[in-house]
């Protein structure tokens, strides 16, 4: 059976198809403004690559921010359980996951069948997801994808004092102006990030084997920030940002076109209406 | 005075209130905080208070939503440690960190 | 595009003023309040808790560089010298590095006590939104703190936000109030509620055709209503004053006071006498006033010594 599994997210769109548990195409763009558009545009750009044609795929399933948005999906769900399902896939030993985006973070305990016992959502601030990385690296006029690099090359850490990306870019000008040297700046900027995620990730408890996936987890500057301030190893699967998607085509391949991350605190309804 | 230590921004609110009508500088709480965030001394809002009061560190003030994160405020039953701690009930959280939480 | 001269669109004017009938000569105490923040820096000077002369001036690199600015600036009007100074108080984010200040005491203080001056005691609630930061405090008929809330974490409710904001569209930060009402209609408000990702909001609305005051609009709006969720959170009792550069900007202001439903206290000296002299009413000074007069209080109250040397 053919599935494919399409992730919406802030940023970036990921798309894989796979036969029966093994992946014929992978694709990955830009979300920009038109979701829905680029969704389709990106679906179109894997069928070919798969060699395939529409009518060729059982089911799609979506998942993602705005993984809604899929008009051609049978099926969302969740980004917990999609990145559950596309981890225990990847990693059978994998006990806590831990999901970075380029606007969203979550923590997501799953038990040895894959199935999610408990998670944590960092969201609504650039702080704790990619989005801090783009920026700083704007202000140190490097291409995020050197930011690693860079980082990895520093023998010190220096306390980043910004909570915001705002004001931190603001830090790493003067920084900058100060001869801080930039590996320095960089590491200090994935040590900060790795702070908040770990504790984001400390609410569901981290048991090892702990997983880094998403698009964050591409970063190896970032990883090697989290594993010191985790004290603990941390596996990262090869294409982590593709993990949610094979998630969602694992989904879509079980049949399971919906599924729900309970969140059993009753006063979450009550603070969500609260909060608006 | 209600001091509330952190801040609210767009995605909710993260502060550690502390009463200082209710608290004596007993720095119980202050022992038992796991990332070292309380400290007992001289109070800033009030210069001309002569008791010591609880306040929680400067460094951390402007990161609470992730220094109390682990302590789970709100998460079920049990307060985190702090509040726990205090037998006047001069410390709580407000409940930004409830939104974090998948399910209890 | 080749831009030859890089505009500021965030610079405003410095200004200073000393009051004409006032001796400074013929007072008792000397007091001081030097405010100095992560934008603006602002110091007050205080015979006998009169308001003797003040100064608003842009905070440099350097936190006591920009105290002895506008210390300086203060009193360059004056023949009042620093040494004359009984005490002095610093305050705000960069009150650690004020050279000539005997002790500190938080901006949260100083703004209550300096607003209880300012607007009277009927004062209840004060909001000041400076360049990095947003506070909201509730205070007593004397200008002592009762509660308060403090953002200085995240630019979104701050000063800073909408310099960001300015910076994007290319106007400058003081048009963007009057502007915000040359609209046929009151556009949604701009959704994300983090500074970074509202501008790709903006860019986004920009490249679908919203005129620029609609989008100003939209901002100046969002602004409001964090600025209003904080005070909620608080709880709001009148009478309510601004105080700090937000104050300025009436774009914030209307939609802060129509979605509050409360008006602000008129930026009017409480004082009669104050307001028939026409001295200046600076909503920046409110921290500064604040420092000068605990100042005041605590040589009067004996709890400190004068430190004057001339």
């Amino acid at each position: 059976m053919i599935s494919a599994g399409i992730d919406v997210g802030g940023k970036n769109v990921h798309i894989v198809i796979t036969k029966n548990g093994t992946i014929l195409a992978r694709v990955g763009g830009p979300t920009g403004i038109n979701k829905a558009e680029a969704a389709e545009q990106l679906y179109a750009e894997a069928l070919k690559q798969a060699g395939l044609k529409r009518e060729d795929v059982t089911q799609v399933v979506a998942t993602g921010s705005s993984g809604p948005r899929v008009t051609f999906a049978n099926g969302v769900i969740p980004d917990a359980a999609a990145d559950a399902r596309g981890v225990i896939k990847l990693i059978p030993s994998a006990r806590t996951i831990i999901d970075v985006g380029a606007e969203e973070g979550r923590a997501i305990k799953i038990s040895p069948e894959g199935k999610v016992l408990d998670f944590a959502i960092n969201e609504r601030c650039a702080a704790g997801t990619g989005t801090f990385v783009d920026t700083m690296s704007r202000a140190l006029e490097v291409p995020v994808e050197e930011m690693a690099k860079l980082s990895l090359k520093s023998t010190r850490s220096i306390p980043m004092n910004a909570q915001c990306a705002v004001f931190g870019e603001s830090e790493v000008v003067s920084l900058i102006h100060q001869k801080t040297p930039k590996p320095d700046i960089a590491r200090a900027v994935h040590d900060a990030i790795a702070g908040r995620i770990s504790s984001v990730a400390r609410i569901v408890g981290l048991e090892k084997d702990v997983v880094m996936i998403g698009g964050v987890a591409k970063n190896l500057g970032f990883v090697e920030s989290l594993k010191r301030d985790l004290g603990m190893e941390v596996k990262v699967p090869d294409d982590p940002d593709f993990v949610g998607a094979l998630g969602a085509a694992t989904a879509a391949a079980a049949g399971v076109l919906e599924e729900k991350v309970e969140a059993k605190v009753v006063e979450k309804e009550k603070i969500e209406e609260g909060k608006a | 005075m209600l001091a509330n230590y952190g801040f609210k921004d767009g995605s909710g609110d993260w502060f550690l209130s502390v009463d200082t009508d209710k608290c004596n500088g007993c720095s119980k709480c202050v022992e038992v905080c796991p990332a070292k965030a309380l400290e007992v001394g001289a109070d800033e809002y009030d210069p001309f208070r002569e008791e010591p009061v609880v306040k929680v560190t400067a460094g951390e003030r402007k990161k609470l939503r992730y220094t109390c994160a682990p302590c789970r405020p709100g998460y079920g039953e049990n307060p985190p440690p702090c509040a726990a701690a205090c037998e006047f009930g001069a410390i709580s959280h407000s409940d930004g960190w409830k939104l974090l939480y998948g399910q209890k | 595009m080749v831009e030859v001269k890089k505009v500021e669109y965030w610079r405003w004017p410095e200004t200073s003023w000393v009051n004409p009938d006032i001796d400074w000569k013929k007072g008792k105490l000397v007091t001081a309040g030097v405010d100095v923040g992560s934008v603006s820096s602002q110091a007050v000077v205080m015979v006998d808790g009169q308001l003797y002369a003040y100064s608003n001036t842009r905070t440099g690199s350097d936190s006591p560089d920009s105290a002895w600015k506008c210390v300086n600036m203060a009193l360059e009007k004056s023949d009042m010298k620093v040494d004359n100074i009984d005490y002095c108080i610093g305050t705000g984010y960069g009150r650690v590095n004020v050279p000539m200040a005997q002790q500190t005491i938080t901006e949260i203080a100083c703004h209550a006590r300096g607003a209880n001056f300012m607007y009277g005691p009927e004062i209840r609630t004060v909001l000041d939104m400076g360049g990095q930061d947003c506070k909201a405090i509730r205070c007593d008929e004397r200008g002592k703190v009762m509660k308060f809330m403090m953002n200085d974490k995240c630019a979104a409710g701050t000063g800073r936000g909408m310099e960001v904001f300015a910076d994007l569209i290319r106007v400058p930060v003081w048009e963007i109030g009057p502007r915000s009402f040359q609209i046929k209609q009151e556009p949604p408000m701009i959704s994300s509620t983090c500074v970074v990702f509202a501008k790709t909001e903006v860019v986004g609305l920009l490249q679908e055709g919203m005129p620029e005051n609609d989008i100003m609009a939209a901002y100046c709006a969002a602004m409001a209503h964090r600025i209003t969720e904080l005070l909620n959170r608080l709880g709001m009792e009148e009478k309510f004053a601004i105080t700090g550069g937000i104050a300025k900007n009436e774009g914030v202001v209307k939609r802060l006071e129509k979605e509050l439903g409360v008006k602000s206290i008129d930026k009017v000296w409480h004082d009669p006498k104050m307001q028939e002299k026409g001295l200046p009413f600076d909503t920046q000074i409110a921290g500064g006033i604040g420092a000068a007069l605990f100042a005041f209080a605590m040589l009067e109250r004996g709890k400190a010594q004068s430190a004057r040397k001339a």
